[in-house]
């Protein structure tokens, strides 16, 4: 009985070759002919970005516009009274274009992450959230346990919840079984630049899930994008890459060409490594053979 | 007596202050760009002109900023 389950439960968990499947497997490399499905929507971009450290909202919005992210994510804070007609997100980088990702960056409790992104979703009408609940304000670490009781009321509530969690595929599992729209476990810890730590879990983690894995945070430069798709990652989300590069719009746009050049890698299928050299040459032929 | 009300941390009166409505034209907000809760409860846009404030209210007025 025990066993049958395990079987059962095994079968579901075959891994869905989201990546490739479709047109996509038959060769089609238009990132429009490849799209990321979240929560029921489809996406061309592959990249998210965050809207936060920018200079200013000039550069944020020439970043993102060379990112060509469709999905950025914002925060929820306190208005200034002071000066509430000051310069404004959603005009450098209007709801009506991008689709908005409201997170709960700064939480520490369950309580309050859901209590944040209901007002998000309260303000802006959006149903698809980036949960995040911290748990120690150095390492910025996610608590799994606070962020686990979170998801769920969350999808209990309606929500198409995007979390942010660790890169460990126990816990990826729990948040795919409450219903997540999508897992992203990190790369490295947030703002680091340090790139992904632990290949070996992202990829346990994306070939066990059925809903997208993306990575979010950790990723300091193109290479690190492109590793997160070559392992088959459906995406990665990133901030501080891009807004702490010396020039913030040339790394958006080496992102944007990073991210696609990591997706096409992971469907074309790489070569398999061998220990030994192969000659690409013909053998044969040669005019000095004897 | 003069009431008095809590937004966003900070003190203020609220003796003219008679609904939410009020409050967030007095504040010069677009309506559309932020999000109200009184007393740890979401107020929906649509009921800021029948939502009363009271003397002792903690009230939170947030809105979008960049973030990551």
């Amino acid at each position: 009985m025990a066993n049958d389950e395990l079987a059962v439960r095994s079968a579901a968990r075959e891994p869905r070759s989201e990546g490739v499947s479709g047109e996509a497997a038959k060769g089609s490399s238009s990132p429009s002919h490849d799209p990321l499905l979240i929560a029921g929507k489809k996406f061309s971009s592959r990249l998210l970005v965050g809207t936060g450290k920018y200079k200013d909202l000039k550069q944020t919005k020439s970043a993102i516009e060379a990112s060509g992210a469709e999905i950025v994510t914002v925060a929820l804070r306190r208005i200034n009274l002071a000066s509430a007609d000051g310069e404004n997100l959603q005009a450098a980088i209007p709801p009506e274009k991008y689709t908005y990702l409201p997170n709960s960056a700064g939480c520490f409790t369950a309580d309050d992450a859901v209590r944040t992104l209901r007002l998000a979703r309260e303000l802006g009408g959006w149903k698809l959230v980036k949960l995040e609940v911290i748990g120690d304000k150095n390492s910025l670490f996610p608590d799994v346990e606070e962020t686990l009781k979170a998801a769920k009321i969350l999808v209990t509530d309606g929500f198409e919840v995007m979390v942010y969690t660790n890169d460990d595929p126990i816990s990826a599992r729990k948040f795919e079984d409450l219903g997540v729209a999508a897992i992203m476990p990190l790369a490295a810890p947030i703002g680091s630049g340090l790139g992904i730590q632990n290949p070996l879990n992202i990829r346990m983690i994306v070939e066990q899930s059925r809903v997208p894995v993306l990575v979010d945070a950790g990723v300091g430069t193109a290479s690190d994008a492109a590793i997160a798709m070559e392992i088959g990652c459906a995406g990665v989300l990133m901030n501080t890459a891009i807004a702490e590069a010396r020039d913030p719009v040339q790394m958006a746009t080496a992102m944007k060409l990073a991210v696609e050049s990591g997706r096409l890698a992971y469907l074309a299928g790489r070569m398999e490594k061998r220990e030994s050299a192969s000659a690409s040459s013909p053998q044969t032929g040669l005019i000095h053979v004897i | 007596m003069q009431s008095q009300i809590t937004v966003n941390g900070q003190a203020r009166p609220a003796a003219d202050l008679v609904f939410i409505s009020d409050l967030v034209a007095e504040l010069k907000l677009d309506v559309r760009k932020v999000a109200v809760e009184q007393n740890l409860k979401i107020i929906p846009r649509s009921a800021y002109a029948t939502t009363q404030i009271m003397d002792g209210d903690v009230i939170e007025i947030v809105g979008f900023i960049g973030g990551g």
